[in-house]
């Protein structure tokens, strides 16, 4: 155990891009925390998806020695979060666990709206802040613009900033010198009280069961400790206490002010709660952390097998997932269209697409993902209130008297000679202007949008209209009414329940042509005339006709063509598995994603 | 065992003079064909089919290529004389040649009335030079019409094949080219949709961007029904998907195949179906030429696989031969190998839409149904 003012714990605040896994990876291997030969790319993240992406999902921890320049030995926590917005509960919870943060910013782009919804964060939790420059090195870079913007947008203050080049580990000796001279130590902690410690995230492992990263405030928590989570109750015998180096480490005990692991065979990620307070069953402290409210999601899509027989696979995909990621909710859906399925709920669309992606590439199972949807509150005649999380499920507008939709603050930060499309943009999507102020040749744009208006296509739609150059971040504000209507697809007059949506009444035509006139592209032609209908209650509003096939046969078949033609059939009719029958048309599955993407 | 359906021979030359850039035939270009030794083989697999079919009544032959009108009229005399020793004939015995309408080929046809062929079948393909060049037909129009003026004093049975569809052909171009045909018609036409094949030359040009002015589909359409309601006006209605004739003058062998009867395959890559106790079996030969001669020299046998076909399968196939007669398809026939009957919902939608006729033991695809005969097929199949 070490003495309090021997300890550092931070984390560290960046843009994606800017350098933090890097930086991370550096600080790991000048103190020798990890022998050469094992040292590899991105050493925090672990998961294939996490590497790929280069994002963070879950929280990491890394212990490091250090030797400062006063000859004294330091041990320094490092804390890794998620950077992307979709995770942004999860990164303030983090950021309770530790004292400090470095904030990382490329030196030739500057502060981003990730930066800031961090750095806020950061602030918010009292941290004291060490702003770095990276890639200092590179010819773009222009370390006194970016200071002097750390200062105008951030407020605070960057004159000691510490230039560095994490790709070539330029200044990261001073890194780790103003890790342990400028962030603080632990501030209490006291070895002899009743165990005090927090639980920092939890994550599923699959042979070790749930392995919980803890901060000790108070007392020691050692092996063979019966110990009690005091929100869930739940009581526990300790088989393990440790640290990250960043390889999972046996230590004798953790003490006040440290960071590390314990694993007290818990069998699910569910029955821990991320913040609550962990203490000794038999002296318990009294006083329990404030904890944190359990992160709710924002976004729900349904998740239907191509296949149908693969419905029992979905559902095992799914619970294993869930077994470590407590904020993915499911529950079984069935609809007309696809059959059988989940509903299931995201933080947001990252979320959703890297369990779906897990769930494609870990469980070999392709999916038809229907359009995210987000929670509305539906106000009944009555006076009561439903929440209403699948648009196929909207009650009569008969009986309902208002509905209020999810709000967003965004936060646009876009170089000048984009900023017209942006604000076009964000106008369309029904968007309230906060704010619009300039920091050097870039502008922050604030706008108030309806989420729904996020989900789909928003963040695809900004990065082309900006050729990439745009961050983008935002926050839940809250519910406000708006006149919202779910409009209905009809195709041969047949509803498609799976193409439902919610949509603001003004912009119901525009969409509901969009979408007619896309899956009439989408929809293959048939004997038959089809006609594509969008409607809101029993009124059509949009209408396209597919025209009928007018020649499909083989002009020549005869005794040597049989075998040849029989195959093909057979062929045709695997090809029909990708197909959905509705009535007697038939839709890609394809369709049910591409019809939702709108081009302007 | 005389299954139902008929049976019949189909036998395969494979030489063309020049190939044509449409064709996907099994065809080939040589400049020496050794017609006795070809002769040999054809007529050692007439005895091997022989003995495996023996009791049966033979109802046709159909010499098909390739251009078999480039066979000696003694090969083709050696061949019947040879069928006529093996297999009792049925009385309708319908021997038919396909012919290429050069001027070359109309000398030996008094030779094949001799050697016993009673029909021919003449690929006269377009009725104006432009597009025969186009087609890489080496005959002219003028060439054609003396070749069936031939055909037509020598034989009472004369089919030809016209193929439309044509690059830049408009609906009125083909409605006067098809009135001369049904002028000069005695009793059957084959009227094709030019198709794109791939492996073609066509299809390669067509894949890279050529080919332009192929009518567009509801083009085509139309001239499928402008060509049905002309042959009918004539007299010649379609009993089949693109084959047009008075009463009782069909191709008798082709209507084998789409009614689900037994046909031997002789000559490179020919097809056969043979049903016997055991089951229904799809016989294959070699492709190549040459292969499949050395093959029979040596092995004694052409078929280069036999497969059973599954009543299942069986089915499938009946079905999509049969649907393409105007006469259509026997559906306790199609039940009693399906194990199963076609399904109900479908078969009522395409009757209410008016793409199928069904009665209690019959169902036929209407006027409407057959240019879009695919379609029905994956609904009723798929």
């Amino acid at each position: 155990m070490t003495e309090l003012d021997h300890i550092r714990n931070f984390s560290i605040v960046a843009h994606i891009d800017h350098g933090k896994s890097t930086l991370a990876d550096r600080l790991i291997q000048s103190t020798n925390t990890v022998a050469e030969r094992d040292m590899k790319e991105q050493l925090l993240d672990s998961m294939d998806i996490e590497r790929e992406r280069g994002i963070t999902i879950k929280a990491n921890t890394v212990r490091i020695d250090y030797t400062a320049q006063n000859g004294e030995a330091y041990v320094l926590n490092l804390i890794d979060t998620p950077g992307h917005v979709d995770f942004a509960y999860e990164v303030s919870r983090s950021m309770q666990a530790v004292e400090g943060s470095l904030l990382v910013v490329d030196a030739s782009q500057g502060v981003e709206a990730q930066t800031l919804a961090n750095v806020y964060q950061a602030i918010d939790a009292d941290h004291e802040i060490v702003p770095v420059l990276n890639k200092i090195d590179l010819p773009a870079a222009e370390p006194e613009r970016v200071c002097e913007q750390i200062e105008d947008v951030i407020g605070i203050d960057a004159s000691d900033a510490v230039m560095i080049s994490a790709k070539t580990g330029l200044g990261i000796a001073d890194v780790l010198e103003a890790i342990v001279q400028r962030l603080p130590a632990p501030k209490t902690g006291d070895r002899d009280a009743p165990l005090k410690a927090m639980l920092v995230d939890s994550k599923y492992d699959q042979y070790l069961g749930v392995i919980c990263i803890v901060r000790i405030i108070d007392g020691t928590l050692k092996k063979g400790d019966r110990i009690r989570m005091m929100k869930t109750g739940g009581t526990y015998d300790v088989d393990d206490v440790g640290v990250y180096r960043p390889a999972m480490t046996t230590v004798a005990a953790l003490g006040p002010g440290e960071i590390g692991f314990l694993n007290a065979s818990i069998k699910q990620v569910r029955d821990t709660r991320v913040g609550d307070t962990i203490t000794h069953e038999k002296r318990q402290c009294t006083q329990a952390l404030p904890g944190f409210k359990p992160s709710q999601p924002v976004v729900f899509c349904g998740l239907f097998p191509v296949d149908s027989a693969e419905f029992e696979d979905l559902r095992d995909a799914i619970e294993k997932l869930a077994l470590n990621d407590a904020s993915f909710s499911y529950e079984m859906e069935t609809s007309a269209a696809l059959g059988f399925g989940f509903r299931c709920g995201f933080l947001g669309l990252l979320h959703l697409e890297v369990i779906r992606d897990r769930i494609e590439r870990e469980y070999d199972i392709e999916l038809i993902t229907t359009a995210p949807s987000v929670i509305y509150h539906i106000y009944m005649r009555d006076g009561t209130m439903t929440e209403l999380h699948n648009p196929a499920d909207m009650p009569d507008m008969a009986i309902v008297d208002h509905v209020e939709e999810p709000r967003i603050k965004a936060t646009i930060l876009v170089p000048d000679e984009y900023l017209g499309d942006v604000l076009k943009l964000c106008q369309d999507r029904r968007g309230i202007q906060e704010d619009l102020t300039y920091a050097g040749t870039r502008a922050m744009v604030v706008y108030d949008l309806p989420l729904n208006e996020v989900v789909f296509d928003f963040y695809d739609r900004l990065k082309s209209v900006t050729k990439g150059y745009a961050s983008f971040d935002y926050q839940m504000i809250g519910y406000r009414e708006d006149y919202l209507v779910k409009m209905q697809v009809l195709v041969n007059d047949e509803p498609v329940d799976a193409l439902s949506m919610m949509v603001h009444r003004d912009r119901a035509e525009m969409r509901g042509r969009a979408m007619v006139e896309k899956l009439k592209e989408l929809i293959p032609r048939h004997m038959f005339k089809i006609p594509i209908q969008a409607a809101i209650g029993g009124r059509v509003i949009a209408r396209e006709t597919l025209s009928a096939m007018r020649k499909d046969v083989t002009a020549k078949c005869y005794g040597g063509d049989a075998s040849r033609k029989r195959k093909l059939l057979d062929k045709q009719k695997a090809g029909k598995k990708k197909m959905r029958q509705f009535g007697k048309v038939e839709i890609p599955q394809s369709a049910f994603i591409s019809a939702l993407k709108m081009d302007s | 065992m005389q299954p139902e359906g008929g049976f019949g021979l189909y036998l395969h030359w494979p030489f063309c003079q020049s190939k044509c850039p449409y064709c996907d035939f099994n065809s080939h270009v040589s400049a020496h064909i050794d017609q006795d030794r070809w002769q040999r083989a054809y007529l050692s697999e007439i005895r091997r089919y022989g003995e495996i079919t023996r009791g049966r009544h033979l109802d046709t032959v159909f010499f098909g290529g390739g251009t078999p009108s480039l066979m000696n009229p003694d090969l083709v005399h050696a061949i019947l004389e040879e069928i006529r020793l093996t297999w009792p004939l049925s009385n309708s015995f319908e021997v038919t040649l396909e012919a290429n309408p050069g001027s070359v080929e109309a000398g030996r046809f008094a030779g094949y009335r001799d050697a016993g062929v009673n029909r021919i079948s003449m690929g006269i393909q377009a009725l104006n030079d432009p597009d025969l060049k186009r087609l890489g037909r080496l005959h002219s129009v003028a060439e054609a019409l003396a070749a069936y003026d031939t055909a037509r004093n020598l034989f009472d049975r004369v089919s030809f094949d016209l193929i439309y569809a044509r690059q830049d052909q408009r609906i009125e171009d083909w409605r006067r080219e098809l009135n001369q045909a049904l002028d000069m018609a005695i009793d059957h036409l084959s009227l094709y949709q030019l198709t794109i094949e791939d492996g073609t030359a066509f299809g390669d040009r067509h894949a890279r961007g050529g080919l332009r002015g192929l009518p567009p589909d509801d083009d085509a359409a139309a001239m499928y029904f402008v060509t049905q309601e002309l042959c009918e006006a004539a007299g010649m209605g379609g009993y089949e998907i693109s084959n047009y004739a008075r009463d009782m003058a069909e191709s008798r062998h082709n209507l084998i195949y789409w009614r689900g009867g037994d046909y031997i395959g002789i000559g490179p890559g020919a097809h056969g179906r043979l049903t016997d106790a055991s089951g229904r079996h799809a016989t294959e030969t070699a492709l190549a030429p040459l292969t499949w001669l050395i093959q029979v020299e040596t092995t004694g046998t052409g078929t280069a696989s036999t497969e059973v076909i599954t009543p299942a399968d069986q089915a499938v196939e009946y079905l999509m031969m049969s649907l393409r007669l105007r006469e259509g398809s026997s559906r306790s026939r199609f039940e009693a190998l399906n194990g199963a009957g076609l399904p109900e919902g479908a078969l009522a939608w395409l009757q209410d839409d008016g793409f199928l006729t069904v009665t209690k033991d019959r169902i036929a695809a209407t006027d409407q149904g057959r240019p879009v005969l695919n379609a029905i097929l994956r609904e009723l199949l798929a």
